[in-house]
């Protein structure tokens, strides 16, 4: 596809292309593990990485790889969940307090900006504590998608402001064409790049969140993430006793990961902006 | 019917500044004129004459503070959904033609909506018809438009393609602000020849909003001249502009540089430098600009009066009856 | 014949974009020779997209990626005005710096200058007003303020700020704008009054060329009248050289003591004024000329048939052949010379002659 051959002549869309993959396929893997990620003794205790047990063993008695595919793929149901659900409610308020305007906006901008002001970490970990044994994957993800709408409604909403000064505004209004659609297909457009780099942006952050929650053990430790791996190798003081190959493991993962999601939202943007995007139609 | 489009007393008040200094502007004042079926009828001015803000009131994207627009008969009410008054009769085209479509969308998508939103074809061959029917009607064919984005047209082109866009709901009342302004002078001739085509061939008639008084004359059958939200004469535009009678009407038809080297600027000009000064004097608002301004012009706002089928809103001519 | 004040041979600039791989070359200014001389007012005519904007920057030496100068010359005059000699500002060269050499009386080859000496030659000997220069006044500070600047960056030795306020409010009320604009910021000035103060700007360090890109454009038709107005005074006083582009032919007519009629990249037609509006010998001068609309005249007129071409895919031969409609086969082969039909009257048009005259 023409699409993805311009993505690809950026270099930053190729690297985080080949680390997203090699990531996907790890949690993909997790479908395969030899052995529960939930229990314990499962396998000898601290050993180094070796032919059976490639990134070594943890305190717990897991086998760290394993455990490691079992992480990625729970952080990323967490943040995907996030991000979607907190997009979904980022259109929704930014679309309609920007063409509506008037009292609706003053409203829905009102309740956009408390979230935005509130300190965010306190109110979390209150929540948190209080979810706690009700804790799973989907749970903690809507948690943190409702605190990750605020800032991007915002944005749309400026989107949308702007647009509909525009002269195309007001062509489309003589076509006939109603509101919902006119919202949709004429300034969704505008708004992908937007959209999509808050999307990826936000992915980030909800691994980010969920990693401190974690270090700070107020979620669920049984169940694997980033952020509990990590915890647990803390807790355990892997690093003073000299165990890298547990605490590198999470931190590694969770680097290239970040690092890929930003080269990917940055690349796509820039690929999507309406500027660039206006200088390619046509070639 | 003789009466298309009848506005009656329209007047747009603006408050600008914040609570401490509010400055009210009167952006259209008291603004009366009507338009037949099959007349070309110009509204000319200046910027900050008002004309921009009388279209948009006229289309419904902006409320009257005073006044009435009635067409044909009806003074329409804003349908729900809808934020025009009546779009399927009257239709727009604005100034900047890459301003008028959205840059990301293909051209076609608007003519389809349109299409679509009205009825007016029953399926998408019957709607391609009707497409290449108003495309030839504007001088331009199919090919050459199909598939395009807004950017792969020129400026003429796509003024002519916004032309052929609003002529789908077969208007009978065209709002044209500006439509040659952004357009190559060379170019114009083609563009207003159309408004004259379709004026005599399909009986539609034209709201023509300029600053361009060459072509106002050109293509147009009546003219009223605003100044600073008033109309100070209105009438056949040969009478008009031939012989203008408002000193304003003057100054703008002596300023229009012709083409023609024997007939230089010979007097030279003064011009006001504030413009919302102007607006917020009393009585005639050219009276600070006016070689012929008398004691009263400075106090009172001066009537209309009929010269001949010439309406003029000047206090040397209220003497002459 | 004077030698004139500034000279183009041969002159070809083109733009050359790189989208995604593909190249597109833009032959904006195609083959241009033109000769300007002092004190006359020098029209260049031509729709959007000609290439008379990158003209400009050509005549004027700003060329930067992804304009390249591809071919020809251009040359200053640089000359004693009346006796007086312009204040050394600067040898044109290294070689010329060992030899102490200052202003000479001949003509410089602009591609030859280094880019400090074409910093002082900006504002001092040419200035340049460019398309919607209203933009170029610093929306920030008070116009007395960009007047300081300017006179500060141009003259050596300090200058104290009373001074240079009082230059400024000389000039400004010598070419009869109000003086209390200076007080003022851009933002408060109408468009035309912006306008009149870049001119204003522009004419400051009395140069010997001013170049200005469709300074009327988008101004309402009394202000325009005050700009053209404004210009006219400029060259009165100064007596020097401007240069007026603009598609408006109206008013061409008005300021402009011989025009040239500029089209795809190249001059076409150039002559006075007066014969250019009454007996243009081009087809695309007679039909340009044709479309205006005149007070008076009713009846219907034509525009140019067709559009201009793109200046990346230009036809063969004579590039207005796919629009004129007594084009010959000659037309579509070969591009024609000049055919010199008076002393002052020039076309390059095969319909009118062979075309001997370069």
């Amino acid at each position: 596809m023409k699409v993805l051959r311009d993505l690809f002549e950026d270099y930053r869309f190729c690297f985080s292309f080949g680390v997203l993959v090699i990531i996907l396929t790890l949690a993909f893997l997790s479908n395969f593990s030899p052995y529960d990620p939930t229990l314990w003794n499962v396998v000898p205790k601290d050993t180094k990485p070796s032919a059976e047990h490639l990134l070594g063993t943890d305190s717990n008695g897991q086998d760290i790889f394993w455990q490691g595919t079992y992480a990625v793929r729970n952080s990323l149901i967490i943040s995907f969940i996030a991000a979607l659900v907190s997009r979904v409610i980022a259109i929704l308020v930014g679309m309609v307090a920007g063409y509506k305007g008037g009292s609706t906006d003053r409203v829905l901008m009102f309740i956009s900006d408390s979230l935005l002001v509130i300190p965010l970490f306190l109110i979390l970990v209150m929540l948190a504590m209080l979810v706690r044994q009700f804790m799973n994957l989907v749970v903690l993800g809507l948690l943190l998608s409702i605190f990750g709408w605020a800032w991007d409604a915002r944005l749309i909403r400026s989107v949308i402001l702007s647009l509909r000064e525009r002269e195309f505004t007001q062509t489309a209004i003589l076509s006939g064409t109603g509101t919902v659609k006119l919202v949709l297909n004429e300034y969704m457009p505008f708004a992908m790049p937007l959209i999509f780099s808050t999307l990826i942006n936000n992915i980030s952050w909800a691994i980010g969140l969920e990693m401190t929650l974690a270090i700070l053990g107020l979620v669920n430790l049984n169940i694997p993430t980033l952020g509990t791996m990590l915890n647990w190798a803390i807790v355990y003081q892997s690093l003073f006793l000299g165990r890298w190959w547990w605490v590198l493991t999470p931190v590694v993962l969770s680097l290239f990961l970040f690092i890929a999601l930003y080269w990917l939202s940055v690349s796509i943007s820039e690929y999507l902006d309406p500027r660039t995007r206006i200088q390619r139609v046509g070639t | 019917m003789d009466k298309l489009l009848e506005i009656d007393h329209l007047t747009k008040v603006f408050t600008l500044g914040s609570m401490l200094s509010r400055v009210r502007i009167t952006a259209v004042d008291n603004v009366s004129f009507y338009i037949k079926p099959a007349e070309i009828f110009a509204l000319a001015g200046e910027s900050g004459c008002g004309k921009t803000t009388a279209a948009r009131m006229i289309l419904g994207f902006e409320e009257p503070t005073l006044g009435e627009i009635v067409h044909k008969g009806k003074r329409d009410e804003k349908s729900k959904d809808k934020k025009v008054w009546f779009t399927e009769g009257v239709q727009a085209i604005f100034q900047d033609p890459f301003g008028t479509f959205n840059p990301l969308r293909k051209v076609e998508r608007y003519f389809f909506e349109t299409i679509r939103n009205y009825g007016l074809a029953s399926d998408d061959g019957e709607a391609v018809e009707l497409i290449k029917e108003k495309l030839n009607a504007v001088g331009l064919n199919y090919e050459e438009f199909s598939g395009r984005y807004p950017s792969e047209f020129s400026g003429g082109q796509l003024q002519r393609v916004s032309i052929a866009r609003a002529l789908l709901t077969e208007p009978t009342l065209l709002i044209a602000d500006e439509p040659v302004s952004m357009v190559d002078a060379s170019l114009r001739m083609s563009i207003v020849n159309l408004f004259k085509k379709l004026k005599e061939e399909s009986g539609v008639s034209v709201l023509y909003i300029t600053h361009d008084l060459a072509t106002a004359y050109y293509v147009s059958d009546r003219i009223a001249i605003m100044f600073r939200g008033h109309i100070v004469e209105m009438g056949p535009v040969e009478e008009v502009l031939m012989n203008p009678k408002h000193s304003y009407t003057k100054l703008l038809r002596e300023s229009v540089p012709e083409a023609d080297p024997t007939k230089r600027w010979s007097e030279r000009i003064s011009l006001s430098e504030l413009e919302h000064e102007e607006y917020l004097r009393q009585g005639c608002k050219f009276a600070g600009r006016c070689p012929g301004a008398m004691d009263i012009c400075k106090s009172e706002e001066p009537k209309d009066v009929y010269v001949g089928n010439v309406l003029v809103k000047c206090h040397r001519y209220a003497n002459l009856i | 014949m004077n030698t004139p004040i500034l000279r183009t041979e041969k002159l070809k600039a083109y733009y050359v974009l790189d989208l995604h791989g593909t190249q597109k070359v833009v032959k904006a200014v195609n083959e241009v020779d033109i000769e300007i001389q002092e004190n006359e007012v020098y029209g260049i005519a031509g729709e959007s997209g000609c290439g008379k904007t990158t003209l400009l920057k050509t005549l004027v030496a700003a060329i930067e990626p992804p304009l390249r100068l591809v071919g020809g010359k251009v040359y200053y005059r640089v000359i004693d005005f009346e006796g007086i000699e312009i204040a050394a500002i600067g040898p044109l060269s290294p070689s010329d710096a060992e030899e102490d050499r200052w202003w000479t009386d001949g003509e410089v080859d602009v591609s030859s200058l280094t880019p400090e000496t074409k910093r002082r030659l900006r504002w001092e000997y040419i200035s340049y007003v460019p398309q919607g220069s209203m933009s170029v006044l610093n929306p920030v500070t008070k116009v007395k303020e960009t007047y300081r600047d300017f006179i500060g960056s141009h003259t050596s030795g300090q200058i104290a700020k009373e001074e240079a306020f009082e230059l400024a409010k000389e000039q400004i009320t010598e070419l009869g704008l109000p003086p209390k604009i200076l007080d003022a910021y851009p933002h408060q000035l109408s468009g035309g009054m912006r306008q009149r103060v870049t001119i204003a700007l522009a004419a400051l360090l009395k140069p010997r060329i001013i170049v200005c890109d469709e300074p009327t454009t988008a101004l309402d038709v009394v202000v325009q009248r005050g700009v053209v107005q404004l210009l006219k005074d400029v060259q009165a006083k100064l007596k020097n050289t401007i240069i007026v582009v603009t598609h408006d032919m109206g008013v061409q007519a008005n300021i402009a003591d011989r025009v040239g009629i500029m089209y795809a990249g190249k001059i076409v037609e150039e002559s006075t004024t007066e014969t250019i509006f009454g007996n243009p010998a081009h087809p695309y001068t007679r039909y340009l000329i044709d479309s205006l609309p005149r007070f008076g005249d009713k009846t219907t007129r034509e525009s140019v048939p067709g559009s201009p071409p793109s200046l990346a895919d230009l036809p063969s031969g004579c590039p207005f052949h796919p629009r004129c409609p007594y084009a010959l086969d000659i037309c579509v082969q070969q591009m024609p010379g000049f055919t010199r039909l008076e002393p002052n009257h020039r076309v390059a048009c095969w319909l009118v002659g062979e075309g001997k005259d370069g």
